[in-house]
Parts: C-alpha cells; sequence; structure tokens
C-alpha cells in the first residue's frame, strides 16, 4: 500500500512539473520583456558582463603597463576615453575595472545572503535561546552605519579588494537574517511542514526540503538589489584607498587617482564614474523589475 | 507609553555592550601583536631589530595587555562609560580630544543633509504619488533610480567642478563657514533622496487607497484638504522610521563627503585611522559613531510610538 502510495504521488508530481515550471518560466520570460526598466537592466549587465569577459579581445591596450609620451591625452580616435597620468589608456582600465567591480559586488552580496539566509532559518526554525543570540548579535551588527562596520572588517582584515568584499558581505548579512527568519517564522507553522516533523524527517531535511523554499524568493529579490549597492560600497572603500591599491583598474580608486585633474582633464575622472554609475543603474533596474514580477510586495 | 519606554532603553544595553565589546576587539583581531606594532609605528619602523623583548614588555603593561581578554574588556568598558577611549598610537594623544573636536562638523553635516533629503525626497515622491502613473511620475522616479544609482564621490565630483572650478561659487574643500558645508551637504542630501523619494511615493499611494480618504473626498473637501490634512499625515508614520534609518545612511555617506571635500569630521577621521594602523583612535570613532546611530534609532522608535498609540513592544 504503501508503495502504491508513493506511486500515485510520484506520478503527480510528475504531472506538476511537466506543466507548472514550463508555463511559469514562459509566464516570467513575458512580464520580463513587459517590463522594459528590467528589459533594458538586463541587457546593459548582459553587455558589460561580456566585455568583462572578453576585455583582452576588444582593447589592444593594456590596463596597467605606462606609457608616459601619451599622458592626459583628451579622448581621441586611438584612445576613445582619453589617457591618465600615466599614460594607460582608460577605457581599457574602465573594461578590466568591470573584471574587479561586478564580481566584488556578485560575491560580496553571496556572502550576506549564504550566511544571512542560514542564520535567518535557524532562528526562525529552532527559536527560543538560538533565535535569541542570533538576533541580538543581528541588533549589534545594525548598530553600526554600514561603512562603519566595513571599516572594522578592514581595519582588521587589512585594506585590500578582497577584504573590502568580505566586509560588504558581513555588512549586508543583517538584511537577509531578519527578512528570512520573518518567512521562517510563518513557514514553520505550514501544515506539511509540521506533518513532515510529525512523520519524524530530520531535522535539516525539513529545513532545507521543506522551509527554504518557502523563504527563498524574497532573498533571491534582495539579493538581486543588493548588488547595486555592494557595488557602491565597494567602490567608496576603493576611493577612500581602503580597497583595491593602485596601480590595480578599480573604477573608485581610479576616480581618487583622478581628483587632482578634477578642473584640467575632466575625462580622468568622469569615464570611471560613468561606469559605476550605469552598472549599478542597470543592477538596479533589473532587480526592481525582478522584484515587481517575482515578489509585488517587497515594492517600496 | 512608559513601559514601552523602559523596554526599549532596557534592550539598548545589550546592545551597547556587544557594540563597544566589537569595537575593543579590534586590537585582538589584527594579525600579530598590538604592541609590535605600536612599537613598529612609534619608530621602530622596518627594523624589527630595536624592539626588544624589554621594549614590548613595556608597552604590553603600559596598554593592560599583560592582563586576561575579559578583564581587559572590563577595563575598556569602565574606561568608555567615563569618556576614556585610550590614546592615539600616532600622536599619544586622548582620542577623546581628537572625536570631540571633529565631532560637530559631523553632525551639521548629516543634519543639514538630511534636512535637504527630506525636501527634495518629500517633494518629489508626493507629486509622483498625485501625479501616479504620468510622466511627471515617470520623470522623478527616474531621477530617484538614478540618485541610488549614483555614487556620491562622483557626484561630489560633478558638483565640485561646476560649482568650484566652472562658477567659482562656492569652495571645493575645507571646513570653514558656511560656504564649505554647501556642496558637500548637498552632495550628500541628493543621494539620500532618492530613496526617501520612493518611499513617500509608496507609502503615499497605500494612504491614498484607504476608505477615510475616500470619505473625506466623497463628503467634498478640495483635493489639497484630502492631501494634507488626511493623506499626508497618515503617510508620516512610516516615513518617520525611513527618516531614522536614513540617518545611518547618510553617517555612512558622511566617511566618503568628508574626505572628498577635506573636510573635517568623524568619518575622516575613521577613514585616516584605519589607513594608519591607529587602533585607538578606530575604535573610538567606530564606538562612537555606533552610539550616534543607536541613540538615533532609539529617539526614532520613541518618536514613532508617541505619534501612532497603536504601537506596543511586544
Amino acid at each position: 500500500m504503501a508503495q502504491t502510495q508513493a506511486g500515485s504521488v510520484s506520478l503527480a508530481t510528475a504531472e506538476l512539473e511537466l506543466v507548472k515550471p514550463r508555463s511559469r518560466r514562459r509566464e516570467f520570460t513575458n512580464s520580463l520583456v513587459k517590463n522594459k526598466g528590467a528589459l533594458i537592466g538586463l541587457i546593459i549587465l548582459l553587455i558589460l558582463i561580456l566585455a568583462a569577459l572578453s576585455a583582452p579581445l576588444i582593447t589592444r591596450y593594456d590596463p596597467i603597463e605606462i606609457d608616459p609620451p601619451s599622458r592626459l591625452l583628451s579622448p581621441n580616435r586611438q584612445h576613445w576615453f582619453g589617457t591618465d597620468v600615466f599614460g594607460r589608456d582608460i577605457y581599457t582600465r574602465v573594461i578590466y575595472g568591470a573584471r574587479i567591480s561586478l564580481p566584488v559586488g556578485l560575491i560580496a552580496v553571496a556572502i550576506s545572503a549564504i550566511i544571512g539566509t542560514t542564520l535567518g532559518m535557524i532562528g526562525g526554525y529552532y527559536g527560543k535561546l538560538v533565535d535569541g543570540i542570533i538576533m541580538r548579535i543581528v541588533d549589534i551588527m545594525l548598530a553600526f552605519p554600514n561603512i562603519m562596520l566595513a571599516l572594522v572588517v578592514v581595519a582588521i582584515l587589512g585594506p585590500n579588494i578582497r577584504n573590502v568584499m568580505i566586509a560588504v558581505g558581513i555588512g549586508g548579512i543583517p538584511q537577509y537574517t531578519r527578512l528570512v527568519r520573518g518567512s521562517v517564522l510563518s513557514a514553520r507553522e505550514l501544515l506539511y511542514v509540521e506533518a513532515a516533523r510529525v512523520v519524524g524527517v530530520p531535522e535539516m531535511k525539513i529545513l532545507f526540503r521543506h522551509v527554504l523554499p518557502n523563504v527563498i524568493g524574497p532573498s533571491v529579490v534582495l539579493s538581486t538589489l543588493s548588488v547595486g549597492t555592494a557595488i557602491l560600497a565597494a567602490a567608496g572603500l576603493s576611493f577612500l584607498g581602503l580597497g583595491a591599491q593602485p596601480p590595480e583598474p578599480e573604477w573608485g580608486s581610479m576616480l581618487a587617482d583622478g581628483r587632482r585633474f578634477l578642473n584640467t582633464h575632466w575625462w580622468v575622472t568622469t569615464m570611471p564614474g560613468v561606469a559605476i554609475a550605469i552598472t549599478v543603474l542597470a543592477v538596479n533596474m533589473f532587480g526592481d523589475g525582478l522584484r515587481d514580477i517575482l515578489d509585488p510586495r517587497l515594492r517600496t | 507609553m512608559l513601559q514601552y519606554v523602559r523596554t526599549r532603553l532596557l534592550l539598548t544595553i545589550p546592545v551597547l555592550l556587544g557594540v563597544s565589546f566589537i569595537a575593543f576587539s579590534i586590537l585582538h583581531l589584527i594579525p600579530g601583536d598590538p604592541a609590535t606594532v605600536l612599537l613598529g609605528d612609534m619608530g621602530g619602523g622596518a627594523a624589527s631589530g630595536d624592539m626588544s623583548e624589554e621594549a614590548l614588555e613595556n608597552i604590553r603593561r603600559e596598554l593592560g595587555l599583560d592582563k586576561p581578554f575579559l578583564v581587559q574588556y572590563v577595563i575598556y568598558v569602565g574606561g568608555v562609560a567615563q569618556g576614556d577611549f585610550g590614546r592615539s598610537f600616532q600622536t599619544n594623544r586622548e582620542v577623546r580630544g581628537s572625536v570631540l573636536e571633529v565631532l560637530p562638523y559631523t553632525l551639521l553635516l548629516t543634519v543639514v543633509g538630511l534636512g535637504i533629503a527630506i525636501i527634495i525626497g518629500f517633494a518629489l515622491g508626493i507629486i509622483a504619488a498625485l501625479k501616479r502613473n504620468t510622466w511627471i511620475d515617470s520623470l522623478t522616479m527616474t531621477f530617484s533610480l538614478i540618485g541610488l544609482s549614483m555614487p556620491s564621490f562622483w557626484l561630489a565630483f560633478i558638483l565640485i567642478g561646476i560649482f568650484s572650478y566652472r562658477l567659482g561659487w562656492l569652495p571645493s574643500i575645507g571646513s570653514a563657514g558656511i560656504k564649505t558645508l554647501i556642496l558637500p551637504s548637498v552632495t550628500l542630501g541628493l543621494v539620500a533622496s532618492g530613496i526617501i523619494a520612493r518611499l513617500v511615493r509608496s507609502t503615499m499611494l497605500e494612504v491614498m487607497r484607504q476608505e477615510y480618504v475616500t470619505t473625506a473626498r466623497s463628503k467634498g473637501l478640495g483635493e489639497r484638504a484630502v492631501v494634507i490634512r488626511h493623506a499626508l499625515r497618515n503617510a508620516l508614520i512610516p516615513v518617520v522610521t525611513i527618516v531614522g534609518l536614513q540617518f545611518g545612511t547618510l553617517l555612512s555617506g558622511a566617511v566618503i563627503i568628508e574626505t572628498v571635500f577635506a573636510r573635517r569630521g568623524l568619518g575622516r577621521l575613521a577613514v585616516e585611522a584605519v589607513l594608519r594602523r591607529d587602533y585607538p583612535l578606530v575604535q573610538g570613532t567606530i564606538l562612537v559613531a555606533a552610539l550616534g546611530y543607536v541613540l538615533v534609532n532609539l529617539l526614532v522608535d520613541l518618536a514613532y510610538a508617541w505619534i501612532d498609540p497603536r504601537i506596543k513592544y511586544e
């Protein structure tokens, strides 16, 4: 009897899988195409990623090697974005900069999302003392204005881009923990979760198989929306000299280097500035659209 | 209400202890021995040869590093509670003095920046909500999206380029006088106004759907009175929290803005301390920033409970 039951269940899920994901995916694609902002954001992002991947192919200059004779040239046919004080091609440095800023933003968000979601799930599910401890830690982290927490981490680990990534990642943890904990608190009471518990399914399995799918949606939306903030924060820390160090072609530190040419050679700071703004704008547009499609409740 | 205030105040204590613990731990989490770092910075330099064990031992005793970890923490918190944050590794100056000296500059910058952000954010948010789904709405929301995506340091550069270099109206750096305050606070305010505009718009839309707004309309009140007397007042409640949270963003923003405009302030002091590995100064600046933020959040929560009597602490 147990067997027939299992059989009919798997048949039912098979049918569901046949019908549901495909129509859902189509629905998702349709909404994405309809949501112009999200689509534009996605296209810009794809172009940026492509440019970052194929950097050596789309420029013939080196991002680091100096070339004194061609210092501070204004944008021209050889150097589309002009050159900096060391004669390096700014277009090349901006393209190579995407190789730093995009992964840094993504990995920082991954750090916050994975640790934050796990803590939120554990706290929300086990409640009581564990929850109390986790939430107090989160309260303490939230007591620091964002950049200050990053400063703490950089002060301990030392100033470089990898540590900035970790610092920004740690700073983002509390948001996920709070968001996920809330959803888990309600998911815990769901009938099928309770049923699984009654039948004796191991706790870890309940958490990851039954609870996680319920709380992952808002986390994904929050992640998309945080990538922009993370890129901005990392660029800001590099701008302050706490992240990427010269001669690395990082956008924030390029802006800091160009400070003294602000009055005389506008392109030195404008190009990396535009690069940051466009990247973050594209991420935000995509994230906004994704939120409207996946989770309209989070709309602000 | 009194009960709420009491609970809220009690809850602040563990947070403050945690914050001080984190600040305290910095010195113990850095790779290597703090005494070596201090001695190296004091002139030993790269030549670690002149770091005699005796000198290190003296410094350890002076800093209390020879005592057990928790004892050190208790001593540290005791000192902080009395306003003693230790002395700078670099200048041997009292950290309290350095922090108190720059604190008013940061407070002025963030408060004026917040004011600008609120004015712009509210104006845009209300207009967008009232002209929902028109080009005005799209325009204001695009503006706020750009505000959210713009690095503050680049915006600062643009404003410096226009108002300092091109027009020559305002100084590009410095902290003396009211003129040096304008560009930094406008930069800070513009960046924060984007998020405020969005939140004001969505709360306004939410409120405009409520029944009492329909009632107010149906009893023949003019649209102006409906918006100002009924909608806006209720939309203000969640916005108070948002503004409180924005204070943290502004404090973070001040770190960058103060550096760009070479302005005195807590943020710039903290960055310089990190870059110079002046750990007592790092601890002091970060601690004071966090204390300020906790205090603002406390006030916001209390204000929230005062405005909206429905709120109670469960």
